[in-house]
């Protein structure tokens, strides 16, 4: 410990390297409370899923042993059996999730584009409506628009989930794409214009490579929304529509740890993947990084 | 609106004036995303007012009267769900609030392996409250993984020796699952915020003498102050709304605001829907209220600044 003490650091600056002896003896203590700090962080964030990650293989595990007594595979066995219930609640979220995100791409460019590039009356406006769902609770929505979704037969539909599920996706598509378009250059539009493009091909070979990361992210991002919706799904889809977060809150309310378990690490599966392609990208000042509040 | 959220389009002055050779342009650019939020969110939202009002033609009752909120106002559960609701949302926000500012803190002077601990604390941010809500049941049962910890160290004999944490009175297992999960969205916020500040401007305050409070308080604090309110008017807004949540960590009775009307809306007693609407009407009011405030504050502070 002297040694380090003695030896300069790397990253302190050259003006903390010239204080007096007394002065710097005094960062000691500090630094190893902010260690401190850091273990008790990545311990804080990780120690939920310990639980998590025994449950899954455990057979029996009664109350003071610490670990299971009899392991299996039988919830894994059971989560990926082609005739279990997962393996269709999985299908039918990927298919919601998947459709939410194609259908809110175009709305994304299109509204992102007008947000992100022009300044026009009512901005300010539209930018409130367009952020209001990111705030307010999706209870009250959902309660209202369930009678109108009765009537016109999309209660209990897979099309009523998937249109319900843009509430809360929109916004953060919007968002994402709009910050695209604020660093965008309308100049090379301009220039493929006077090249003699056509408007599709200005779009296909010009603005769409442009802005092709954001889309991605968005796309990455609105999937992931869609795929953790518990409430819109089991209000509008009335309990017909058995997506995985339905269908692993009945096993956390039937007691089986096991498959509770197994089934909460399959449906985080996408998000962590989603979090590892996009963790080098992500800051907490990014567009995208709001929905996380929600989730 | 600037500052309200650190991730707006607020770059107001790079902006391109309106296309006036193409007045259509714009109007037809938002109107996909428009449709959807007035369609689907405004016309919910207005729905469930108009439903709360007792007002439903589709079902053939046209008379507007203030009976559910008269109901619910004098319904005792309501009052003990929205305390419990709201001490959830304060307690969460505020604890999550300075756990944030110490991990962002303790974070940007990590020297050693910053990348691996940072992506590890950002590591529950995409997992849904759902699951976080299952790990928190597992680790904080009366029969849980720290109560078997528990009983291995010594401390406790038997499950009911460990507190009861979970489907307690005051909520701390819903509490403990925000926190997990705000802590973490707070301080990343905090953290892009503190990485951008640099180490300049408190070099300087060291350097006139300030010392480790003051350099706190007066130097970072301040910078820190609207990425702070922002993150933690949203978390506020989420935890008083939240359903999941409450719903496999709470007590039956009472629970929170949103649990209670939720289950007046799945009543069988079809006259218990305006009430449930009236409720989460209430909800939506709340947090509309108190983001309209917090976006008048701001705007005062910032004029200030």
């Amino acid at each position: 410990m002297t040694k380090e003490l003695l030896t300069p650091q790397k990253s302190i600056p050259k003006t903390e390297r010239k204080r007096p002896f007394s002065q710097t003896n005094l960062r000691w203590p500090t630094i190893s409370i902010h260690s401190l700090v850091v273990v008790v962080i990545v311990v804080g964030v990780l120690l939920p899923f310990v639980p998590l990650l025994i449950w899954s293989f455990a057979h029996r595990w009664l109350f003071p042993a610490v670990l299971p007594t009899e392991w299996s595979l039988r919830a894994w066995t059971y989560v990926f059996s082609p005739s279990s219930k997962v393996f269709l609640a999985f299908w039918r979220s990927f298919v919601v999730a998947t459709a939410v995100t194609l259908i809110s791409i175009p709305i994304g460019i299109m509204a992102g584009r007008a947000l992100g590039l022009y300044r026009f009356r009512g901005r300010t406006l539209v930018l409130f409506l367009i952020l209001a769902p990111t705030i307010v609770p999706v209870l009250a929505v959902a309660m209202g628009i369930h009678v109108v979704f009765i009537r016109y037969g999309l209660a209990d539909t897979l099309l009523g989930v998937i249109l319900v599920h843009l509430v809360p996706v929109t916004p953060y598509m919007v968002l994402i794409m709009s910050s695209a378009f604020a660093n965008y250059d309308t100049d090379f539009e301009d220039q493929a214009r006077s090249l003699g493009a056509k408007p599709s091909q200005v779009f296909r070979h010009v603005t769409l490579p442009t802005i092709w990361p954001s889309v991605m992210i968005g796309s990455l991002f609105a999937f992931i929304i869609s795929w953790s919706q518990y409430l819109l799904t089991l209000l509008i889809g009335g309990g017909q529509v058995i997506t995985l977060p339905v269908l692993l809150f009945s096993f956390a309310n039937s007691g089986d740890n096991a498959i509770t378990a197994a089934l909460s690490l399959v449906f985080i599966a996408p998000a962590i993947l989603i979090l590892l392609l996009t963790a080098r990208y992500l800051s907490g000042k990014d567009a995208a990084f709001g929905s996380f509040g929600r989730l | 609106m600037r500052n309200v959220l650190p991730w707006l389009p607020c770059h107001l002055a790079t902006l391109q004036p309106f296309p006036m050779k193409n007045r259509l342009k714009i109007p037809l650019l938002l109107a996909p995303a428009l449709t959807v939020i007035l369609l689907f969110f405004v016309g919910g939202l207005v729905l469930a007012v108009m439903q709360s009002l007792g007002y439903m033609p589709i079902i053939g009752r046209h008379e507007v009267s203030l009976d559910a909120y008269r109901a619910i106002f004098s319904r005792e559960d309501f009052y003990r769900s929205l305390a419990l609701t709201t001490w959830i949302g304060l307690v969460s926000t505020a604890v999550s609030t300075i756990l944030a500012i110490i991990s962002a803190l303790a974070l940007r002077r990590a020297v050693r392996g910053r990348r691996i601990t940072t992506f590890i604390f950002q590591f529950n941010l995409p997992i849904p409250h759902v699951v976080g809500a299952i790990g928190i049941l597992f680790l904080f049962s009366q029969s849980g993984f720290l109560a078997r910890l528990g009983h291995m160290g010594g401390i406790i004999r038997e499950p009911a020796d460990f507190p009861a944490l979970v489907f307690d009175p005051y909520a701390i297992g819903i509490t403990l699952e925000y926190v997990w999960k705000s802590t973490v969205f707070i301080g990343v916020i905090l953290l892009a915020v503190l990485l951008s500040l640099g180490d300049s401007y408190e070099d300087v305050a060291r350097n006139l003498g300030a010392n480790r409070w003051q350099r706190f308080r007066f130097v970072v604090l301040p910078f820190l102050m609207p990425g702070i309110m922002s993150a933690s008017i949203l978390v506020f807004a989420f935890t008083f709304g939240a359903f999941e949540v409450p719903l496999l960590l709470g007590q039956r009775y009472p629970s929170a605001l949103p649990v209670l009307a939720y289950r007046s809306y799945t009543d069988v007693d079809l006259n218990a829907r305006p009430e449930a609407m009236a409720m989460s009407v209430i909800i939506a009011a709340v947090i509309g209220v108190l983001v309209f405030v917090y976006m008048q504050l701001s705007r005062r502070f910032l004029r200030e600044d």
